[in-house]
């Protein structure tokens, strides 16, 4: 096999979270190439939430951790958060509700860009997912779908190099829930992004099409909520 | 690598916080206690004595004054917590609950002193109250004969305070009730066939009240040893305890100095006992309730409680908004003889007379507010961000510690403070001043930030940093932001405190500066309604000014925004 191949994408090795004694999770080992995806299968209270809090480096001190995690072969766990690039998408929005639309898309952007490329980049990011001349909108004004889509663009204009997604759908109703499945899992393939989804819901994880692992004791336990 | 010196930087800031207001406490109480018994460093008196503690017992003042604080102080208290027990009963879950929420910012943000002289022309014998009945009361047209305010016990004093101490209390009712689910606790009470006061007093009064604990010391404390109202609505001839020990301290010759040290240590000694009895009074009523919760008695239909709660919130609200609108009158009143309800003739020449110090004085009262309440922003904000980048959880005992300015009578320990001042060679300074504002001003901000701060959502701050965001960035591109209502509810708060502290200003800066706390205080006490009436009145709608503010602000900014967390 070549030595590319292994170094690309998002690789957890011997990933293992603990609160206080008790495990939460692991020891873990997954490897997401470049735009495939990954589910975490789970009830709640089994550490697939902290699992993405641990990737991000904003995991509580309570816990602890081990393991490695490579992102195109560089160990990230020794960079600080916001140089980690990764996006992740939570179930809520989290559309910052004292930022218009367009400050919510400028607010991922690299620092180093000017004006004009700000602006054009959220204007053409705007147009892409059907959302025109929506700049000046407050956040609080946009439906479910328009606001679940500006989260997506502001996750992808900061340019991550692999998408954490949170149950990102799980608010959204039926119909709109499998066009923006697709709508992200699309765009991740397009940027050949890896992808690691946690979820309690069986849907979403055949949804995402690529390999499922389950953690936690029972998954007939049914949803959590 | 900016983003770990600034967090090493961070992570010093709790304990010079807590430093810069335990330091002065303690070195307060010490420098107290020490010519408590005779000893003064710097001066020729440098050996153990009991002498101050004889001068003190012997003093001809002492009975009374102790008689008056007691009974003032305890009477403040009870009165108090009741009246803000029935108010938050009887209101919960109705439509006033969510009036009275809103009218308890400003309510509380009236200072003592200017509370105090408008309470104060209210029910003395030329007062409004005796004016507006002044057929029955005054048939003669002069003035009936009764000693209030100024009553010996301390009468007009407890009520007083109670109008200041009550919306302290329901405030921090409002605040407990958030902690716990008080209304499906409630709910399930009525489910099982309690009525609605029996209810909250059986299920959410227990659970509440281990949250009101702290905030009631304080009130016992402050009412024990309270100054200015005490200056203005308690006795004279002796006045309660702790203006008697001001005017010792006060007195020229140095002799009065040490039985008035001796006085300032058996004042905290008269608040720590207050409190353990308080806290005796807790457990025998717990105790003594048992049988009561669990037996079963769903209870009348609670109307007589109901009426008792919405008495007292329309009592509260009237007599604030007369004591205020007196000042206001008087402010502006030329001639105003007894018993015309108004005045008579009318003049802006009080405002022109004042207006000779007034600029002055309302300068240092601003920048003394600005200041500390500046400082105590950022130091509670600093802290409150560490605490959540450390993923730290304080104690219940950090909280005593925060408190700790409110529950120590500020007489007991604000002398050897300015002492610690001299010392550090900083006395009778504006920093002195500014200083001995944050003492007070920084626990109400910190507790009026930690709750918002601490509840804010956490993915706020992931999504930000996962977004490319530094620590920096993040907090003051979205936290501040996202927090900017309940900030500027704190610094309201905050300036509202600096305006109304009038110890603390006459000790740091030795006399030195004036503020309109203390000038409206020496007018009033000097017995001119007028100008007392132009700097109480300015006293009062300073810090109602920095509420507008508050409110107007947040809308304002965020106009074009009706997100939950950042709309109107």
């Amino acid at each position: 096999m070549s030595a590319d191949r292994v170094q690309q994408g998002l690789r957890l090795e011997q990933v293992g979270l603990w609160l206080g004694q008790r495990r939460l999770l692991g020891p873990l080992d997954l490897a997401i190439a470049p735009g495939e995806s990954a589910t975490l299968m789970g009830p709640s209270g089994s550490g697939k939430s902290s699992l993405l809090a641990f990737l991000c480096g904003t995991l509580d001190p309570a816990f602890r951790s081990r393991g490695r995690v490579r992102l195109d072969g560089e160990d990230i766990l020794a960079l600080p958060p916001e140089r980690r690039r990764l996006g992740i998408l939570f179930q809520d929005d989290l559309l910052f509700p004292h930022l218009s639309v367009a400050g919510n898309l400028a607010f991922g952007l690299p620092q180093a860009l000017d004006r004009q490329t700000r602006r054009d980049r959220v204007a053409a990011a705007l147009e892409e997912a059907g959302l025109v001349g929506f700049e000046a909108r407050d956040p609080a004004t946009l439906s479910g779908g328009q606001r679940a889509r500006v989260a997506l663009l502001r996750m992808l204009l900061s340019e991550p190099r692999a998408l954490l997604l949170d149950e990102p759908f799980g608010r959204l109703d039926a119909g709109l829930r499998e066009r923006f499945r697709r709508l992200v899992f699309e765009r991740a393939r397009a940027r050949m992004l890896p992808v690691l989804l946690v979820t309690h819901d069986r849907e979403d994880a055949e949804g995402a099409s690529g390999k499922i692992v389950t953690v936690g004791e029972d998954l007939a336990d049914g949803p959590d909520i | 690598m900016r983003g770990i010196a600034a967090g090493g930087w961070l992570r010093l800031l709790p304990g010079l916080t807590l430093a810069l207001f335990l330091l002065p406490v303690l070195a307060g109480l010490a420098g107290t206690l020490l010519p408590a018994f005779g000893i003064l460093p710097g001066s020729s008196a440098t050996g153990f004595s009991l002498k101050p503690w004889v001068e003190l017992l012997s003093a001809p003042e002492l009975p009374g004054a102790l008689l008056a604080s007691v009974v003032s102080g305890l009477l403040a208290t009870m009165l108090s917590f009741a009246a803000a027990i029935a108010i938050a009963a009887a209101l919960h879950g109705t439509r006033f609950h969510a009036w009275l929420a809103r009218l308890l910012s400003p309510l509380l943000a009236l200072p003592h002193a200017a509370i105090a002289i408008g309470f104060a022309f209210l029910i003395a014998p030329s007062g409004w109250l005796v004016r507006a009945a002044a057929p029955l009361l005054a048939p003669s047209g002069q003035p009936p004969d009764f000693a209030a305010p100024g009553d010996s016990l301390g009468l007009a004093l407890a009520l007083g305070l109670m109008l200041k101490e009550t919306p302290f209390l329901l405030l921090a009712i409002l605040s407990g009730l958030g902690q716990f689910p008080a209304d499906r606790a409630l709910l399930s009470a009525r489910m099982l066939g309690y009525r609605p006061t029996t209810a909250w007093l059986k299920v959410v009064l227990p659970q509440l009240y281990p949250q009101l604990r702290l905030p009631i010391y304080a009130v016992l404390a402050f009412s024990l040893s309270v100054v200015d109202m005490g200056l203005i609505l308690g006795p004279s001839a002796p006045p309660a305890l702790a203006p008697l020990l001001l005017a010792w301290f006060n007195d020229a010759s140095l002799d009065s100095l040490f039985p008035a040290a001796a006085g300032a240590v058996l004042q905290a000694l008269l608040a720590g006992t207050a409190i353990l009895l308080w806290r005796g009074g807790e457990i025998a009523v717990a105790r003594l309730s048992r049988s009561w919760l669990a037996g079963g008695g769903r209870g009348g239909s609670g109307i007589v409680g109901s009426v008792i709660g919405f008495a007292a919130a329309c009592s509260l609200l009237l007599v604030a908004a007369l004591a205020i609108a007196g000042l206001g009158l008087w402010s502006f009143a030329w001639r105003w003889p007894f018993p015309a309800v108004l005045p008579v003739s009318w003049t802006l020449g009080n405002w022109a007379a004042g207006s000779l110090g007034l600029g002055r004085v309302l300068g240092t009262s601003l920048l003394l507010g600005l200041a500390s309440t500046g400082i105590a922003l950022a130091l509670s904000l600093g802290c409150l961000e560490n605490e959540r980048r450390h993923g730290l959880h304080p104690t219940a005992r950090v909280l005593w510690l925060i408190y700790l300015p409110l529950l120590v009578p500020q007489i007991s320990f604000l002398f050897g403070t300015a002492a610690l001042d001299a010392w550090l060679g900083i006395d009778a300074t504006l920093l002195a001043l500014i200083w001995s504002h944050l003492l007070f001003v920084l626990p109400y901000v910190f507790l009026m930030l930690a709750d918002p701060y601490r509840g804010l959502d956490e993915r706020y701050a992931r999504t930000g940093l996962c977004l490319g965001a530094g620590r920096a960035r993040v907090f003051f591109r979205l936290t501040l932001p996202l927090l900017l209502r309940p900030i500027l509810a704190a610094a309201a708060v905050g300036f509202s405190v600096s305006l109304s502290l009038y110890l603390p200003t006459l000790f740091a800066g030795a006399g030195r500066f004036e503020t309109l706390a203390t000038e409206a205080v020496a007018l009033a006490t000097g017995g001119d309604r007028r100008l007392a009436g132009v700097f109480g009145f300015l006293q009062a709608a300073m810090p109602l000014a920095g509420f507008a503010l508050a409110l107007l602000l947040p809308a304002l900014v965020y106009r074009n925004r009706r997100g939950p967390k950042v709309g109107g």
